[in-house]
């Protein structure tokens, strides 16, 4: 068997006396798609902030390419190549999208501490970022300031970010929020020509998205994983179509 | 005609973007030539001190425009400069090979010893903090007794350059500032648009955002901290040499008010705004106190319709007015 790209190991987090993340253990094998869901509230951005570093837990090990990442802070975590997105919209809003992407280019290429030379006209920053903006359709957008993007234009944008940062593992939170039917299908579009490439978790609530995309779903439910399987075991089990898949599938 | 409208707005940009700071340092480079008019020690000496603080402010708007670091306390840094002078040379050290180096020094160290504390909190904690340490400077300063305490030092010889009497004239000493300010705003101005400068913009728009793709926040802004504070060193090394004396008012938390006002008054965020903030702060307060005394009456109203009516400051109103003016 491979050893997995993430592995977090029965990991626990309490917001006052409110049990958020319960005794969580899951893993992501390498080229896999692990899709979470859960009800509103269930913790699953609870979840993808304590694995990307935004929290830490109360108890648990977050193990990342074999290494030990639970205390490591967001920038570390993200220097060994695990990147998110943002539930809610994270851009540089006064950045051109362009500058969005080449900042995540170079954030894993060469020093950052260099005070001469202007950094908008480096093409080793700027091919890659174009790259990864053609791959979400934002090719045309390069020089538009990232604040006037529509939506889901922006959430395009946050997958590009993610992308251009060539990660060993991608964190995707609720990539489809609030986004409208076409721009839906075009991000579904978009991480299927990604599967393969990189290892990722996919939190959403797009059940459509969620059972075309993924290789494996683990379903949580008051912070506890309820259920973990294929698509077709987590659609047949009795616990989670009561609890959970019931009303969505009718 | 397409073609101008197409092809050249990139350039025409880059080309207006030029054009103020080249207006700028033209006017400061051909003062001298025309203060002969009107007492020329009186102008020269007014124009020098915009420069002196021009420097400090472009050194603030690093902080506060690009990095979203309101700093309540860089007084101190000009303070901590101008002592460097004061004391060095009370003890017979008047060459700017030590006394520069020295200034620069120290209010970096100072920066990076206070910024590693400041930098820890955010928004207005980061405001308080800053202030507490420009008062710790302040009151330190106070209570150096054999350094004149309360009522400063006076400098007896200005900075020597290996012994060459660098500052002999007025003329000598508003060229050399008018020098390192354009030294200051060229090293902002490459700052800011460097590898370096992308991140710490990024810092102000997102911190968080800035995290997850793996830059240390942090590092970023304390760099930037120590460059602003080394550079209100260098305006605090001119400062003394220029008024030929240094007091703990230099530091005073109005100080720091007074060059946050220049910043805000000439357009946060632009370099060219702070060096304008500081001429039109300087030239106001000395135009309106030969009016009256009660000077601050006519400008506090000033700030706030400023404030209020232009919140990209001067540059701002000038921006706005050359918009109309095309339409």
């Amino acid at each position: 068997m491979t050893d997995p790209v993430l592995r977090v190991e029965n990991l626990a987090k309490n917001f006052g006396g409110l049990r958020v993340t319960d005794d969580v253990t899951l893993d992501v094998l390498p080229g896999e798609l692990h899709a979470v869901i859960g009800p509103n509230g269930a913790g699953k951005t609870t979840l993808i902030n304590q694995i990307s570093g935004l929290l830490s837990p109360d108890a648990g090990r977050i193990l990342f390419g074999g290494e030990d990442v639970t205390r490591l802070a967001m920038h570390a975590r993200a220097g060994r190549g695990l990147a998110r997105s943002f539930q809610i919209t994270s851009i540089l809003p006064r950045f051109s999208v362009l500058e969005n992407v080449a900042l995540a280019v170079h954030a894993r290429s060469g020093t950052s501490f260099r005070f001469l030379g202007r950094v908008a006209t480096e093409e080793a920053l700027n091919a890659p970022a174009m790259a990864a903006l053609a791959q979400v359709g934002l090719g045309s957008r390069a020089g538009v300031p990232a604040g006037e993007l529509s939506h889901g234009e922006k959430r395009a944008l946050e997958l590009a970010i993610a992308l251009a940062m060539e990660p060993k593992l991608l964190l995707l939170d609720e990539p489809m929020a609030g986004t409208g039917r076409d721009e839906t299908e075009r991000l579904i579009a978009a991480l299927r020509s990604l599967k393969g490439r990189f290892p990722m978790v996919l939190v959403e609530h797009d059940m459509d998205a969620v059972f075309a995309l993924a290789d494996r779903i683990s379903v949580l439910i008051y912070g506890k994983i309820l259920a973990s399987g294929t698509p077709a075991q987590v659609r047949a089990d009795p616990a989670v179509v009561t609890a959970y898949l019931g009303e969505e599938l009718e | 005609m397409a073609d101008i409208a197409t092809a050249s707005p990139a350039r025409r940009a880059r080309l207006a973007g030029n054009a103020l700071p080249l207006a700028i340092f033209l006017v400061f480079a051909v003062v001298p030539l025309f203060a002969g008019f009107r007492g020329e020690a009186y102008v020269l000496g007014l124009v020098t001190r915009v420069m002196i603080f021009a420097i400090a402010a472009l050194a603030l708007d690093l902080l506060v425009g690009y990095g979203a670091l309101v700093s309540f306390g860089h007084a101190a840094f000009i303070g901590l400069g101008a002592y460097a002078v004061g004391i060095l040379g009370a003890h017979g050290i008047s060459d700017m090979l030590i006394a520069l180096p020295v200034a620069l020094v120290v209010s970096a160290l100072f920066a990076f010893a206070t910024g590693i504390v400041c930098l820890r909190t955010k928004g207005v904690y980061f405001i308080m903090i800053t202030l507490a340490f420009g008062q710790m400077a302040y009151f330190t300063a106070s209570s150096l007794a054999p350094y004149g305490g309360d009522d400063g030092l006076t400098i007896r010889m200005r900075s020597t350059l290996a012994g060459f009497q660098i500052f002999h004239s007025d003329r000598a000493l508003y060229y050399v500032s008018l020098l390192a300010l354009l030294g200051a705003y060229l090293l902002c101005r490459s700052l800011v648009a460097s590898r370096f400068g992308r991140v710490y913009r990024g810092t102000r728009e997102n911190p968080l955002r800035l995290a997850t793709i793996g830059f240390e926040v942090y590092r970023y802004q304390l760099v930037a901290y120590v460059i602003a504070g080394a550079l209100g060193g260098l305006s605090g090394f001119l400062l003394a040499n220029a008024a030929e004396f240094v007091s703990p008012a230099y530091m005073s938390w109005q100080r720091s008010g007074e060059l946050l006002i220049m910043v805000i008054f000439g357009g946060m965020g632009t370099l060219n705004g702070a060096i304008i903030g500081a001429a039109a702060f300087l030239l106001l307060e000395e135009w309106l106190s030969g009016i009256t005394e009660h000077w601050k009456v006519i400008f506090g109203p000033l700030l706030v319709l400023v404030a209020v009516f232009a919140p990209g400051g001067l540059l701002g109103v000038w921006a706005r007015l050359r918009r109309i003016g095309r339409d």
